[in-house]
C-alpha cells in the first residue's frame, strides 16, 4: 500500500501525517487535545456539534476537526480567544436547550457533557435556559430515553446503523424542536428493529440513554466494543 | 485589619450549600477572626445591612419574596456569590419550570392536601411564573457550582476573597 505522507503545522508545531487522516487524529496522535462531544472513535464522523472548531490559515470559516482532512502545508491553530468563545457558546447551548440537573442524573459524575463543562472553565451559562418540556420514554423494557439531556449528537443513531445495522434510531423535526425517534417515532418498547443489544446506551455521551435499574450517579458506560466491532465491519465491507 | 463584613443568604434551596459551608470545620475558626457575619440564617439579623462587603447567597429566585431579596442584597453588596447548582443553574427547584407555577400549587396545595384544600392565601409568597438563577436578575461576581459545592471548593474561594483576590473559579469546578 502507498501511503502519502504529508506535513502541516498544529499551534506552530511541525507535525507528520498519513494523508486521508482529519486534523482531530493528528492533533490527537502529537498529544494535542482538542474538545470533541458528538465525534466518537469508530462512528463516522458528522461535525454536528462543532466543538472541534479549528482556525486554518487562509480560511475565514472555521473548520471542524473531526471531518477535515489534512493537506500539505496547512496551518492549523486548536486554541485562541475566539476558539475558545465559540466552543464556550456552543456548550452554553447544549446545557440551556435541555434540561440538565446534574444534582439528579444517572450519569452525574460519569457524564462527558458535564466533564467538557468542568474542563473548559463553565461555571455558570449567560444563554438564558429555556426549560422546554420534553418526555421520557420508558417503553423499552431494559432501556430509558430521557429526551431532557439528549444533546442530539447522534451517537445513538449512527451506532445503531453503521455497527449493529438496525438502524432503529433517526433524527426527526428541525431545529430546536428536532428529536431523536425510534423506528417511525413509535415508542421504543414497541419497536421492531431494536434488538436490544444496548450499543445505543452505551455509545450516548450523557444521562439521555441509559439501563433500568440505575439510581442518580450509578450509570457508567461501557464502550470496550466499539474500536474492535468497527475494525470488525470495516474489514469486511 | 478591618474585619471584611461577610452575609449568607438562603434562598430556594435545601440548606445543603450552608451544610457544606459550615463542614469547612477548623477552618471555619480562621475564617471567623477575619469576618464580621453581619446577616445569615445561622444568626439572628431581621435586616440585610448596608455596606456588606461579600454575600453569599445559595438557592434559586423562585418566588416574589426570592426576587425582592436578592435585589435587595445586590444593592448593599460589593462582591456577591452565587453558591451551589441552585443559585448558579435552578437545578432542581428549577425542575418545575417546565409544569409552571399553577399546576405545582395544584399538586401541593389541592391533590397531596389531606383537608383544607385551597392555594394560600397569605404567608406563603406567591411563586414566580419560573424558578430562575440568580445572575438572571442581578449582576454575579463569582461562581462556586456544585450540588453541593464542596467544603474546600467553598474555602478555597472564600479564603481567595479574604486575602483581596480574585478567586479561582476552576479549580473544584463541577456541577452535580
Ligand atoms: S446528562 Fe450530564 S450534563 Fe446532563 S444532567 Fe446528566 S450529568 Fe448533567
Ligand atoms: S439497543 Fe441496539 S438495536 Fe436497539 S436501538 Fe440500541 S443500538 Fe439499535
Ligand atoms: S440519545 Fe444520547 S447518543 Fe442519542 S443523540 Fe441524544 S445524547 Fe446523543
Amino acid at each position: 500500500m502507498n501511503v502519502r505522507i504529508v506535513t502541516l503545522s498544529i499551534d506552530g508545531r511541525d507535525v507528520g501525517a498519513r494523508e486521508g487522516q482529519t486534523i482531530l487524529e493528528v492533533a490527537g496522535e502529537n498529544g494535542i487535545e482538542i474538545p470533541t462531544m458528538c465525534n466518537l472513535t469508530g462512528l463516522k464522523p458528522i461535525g454536528a456539534c462543532r466543538l472541534c472548531v479549528v482556525e486554518v490559515a487562509g480560511s475565514r470559516k472555521l473548520l471542524s476537526a473531526c471531518t477535515t482532512g489534512v493537506t500539505e502545508g496547512m496551518q492549523v491553530t486548536t486554541d485562541s480567544e475566539r476558539l475558545r468563545n465559540y466552543r464556550r457558546t456552543i456548550l452554553e447551548f447544549l446545557f440551556t436547550e435541555g434540561n440538565h440537573t446534574c444534582a439528579v442524573c444517572v450519569s452525574n459524575g460519569k457524564c462527558e457533557l458535564q466533564e467538557l463543562a468542568r474542563k473548559l472553565g463553565m461555571n455558570h451559562v449567560d444563554v438564558p435556559y429555556r426549560y422546554p418540556r420534553r418526555d421520557v420514554d420508558a417503553t423499552h423494557p431494559r432501556f430509558v430515553l430521557d429526551h431532557n439531556r439528549c444533546i442530539l449528537c447522534t451517537r445513538c443513531v449512527r451506532v445503531c446503523d453503521e455497527i449493529e445495522g438496525a438502524h432503529t434510531w433517526d433524527v426527526m423535526g428541525r431545529g430546536i424542536d428536532s428529536k431523536v425517534i425510534t423506528d417511525l417515532h413509535q415508542p421504543w418498547g414497541s419497536s421492531t428493529s431494536c434488538t436490544s443489544c444496548g450499543k445505543c446506551v452505551h455509545v450516548c455521551p450523557t444521562g439521555a440513554l441509559f439501563e433500568k435499574g440505575h439510581s442518580v450517579a450509578e450509570m457508567a458506560k461501557r464502550r470496550q466494543f466499539l474500536p474492535y466491532l468497527s475494525t470488525m465491519r470495516g474489514a469486511k465491507e | 485589619m478591618s474585619k471584611v463584613k461577610l452575609a449568607t443568604v438562603w434562598l430556594d434551596g435545601c440548606s445543603g450549600c450552608h451544610m457544606s459551608f459550615l463542614d469547612m470545620d477548623e477552618r471555619l475558626l480562621d475564617i471567623a477572626d477575619r469576618i464580621e457575619l453581619v446577616y445569615s440564617p445561622l444568626v439572628d439579623h431581621k435586616e440585610f445591612p448596608e455596606g456588606v462587603d461579600v454575600t453569599i447567597v445559595e438557592g434559586a429566585v423562585s418566588s416574589e419574596e426570592d426576587l425582592e431579596k436578592i435585589r435587595k442584597v445586590r444593592s448593599r453588596t460589593r462582591i456577591l456569590v452565587s453558591l451551589g447548582d441552585c443559585a448558579v443553574t435552578s437545578n432542581v427547584p428549577g425542575m418545575r419550570n417546565m409544569f409552571g407555577s399553577e399546576a405545582i400549587m395544584d399538586r401541593a396545595y389541592l391533590e397531596n392536601a389531606q383537608e383544607n384544600r385551597k392555594h394560600p392565601d397569605k404567608i406563603i409568597p406567591p411563586l414566580l411564573t419560573q424558578t430562575r438563577p440568580i445572575h438572571e436578575f442581578v449582576p454575579v461576581d463569582v461562581f462556586v457550582p456544585g450540588c453541593p459545592p464542596s467544603a474546600d471548593h467553598i474555602f478555597s474561594v472564600v479564603a481567595d476573597l479574604l486575602d483581596g483576590k480574585t478567586p479561582d473559579q476552576t479549580r473544584f469546578l463541577r456541577f452535580g
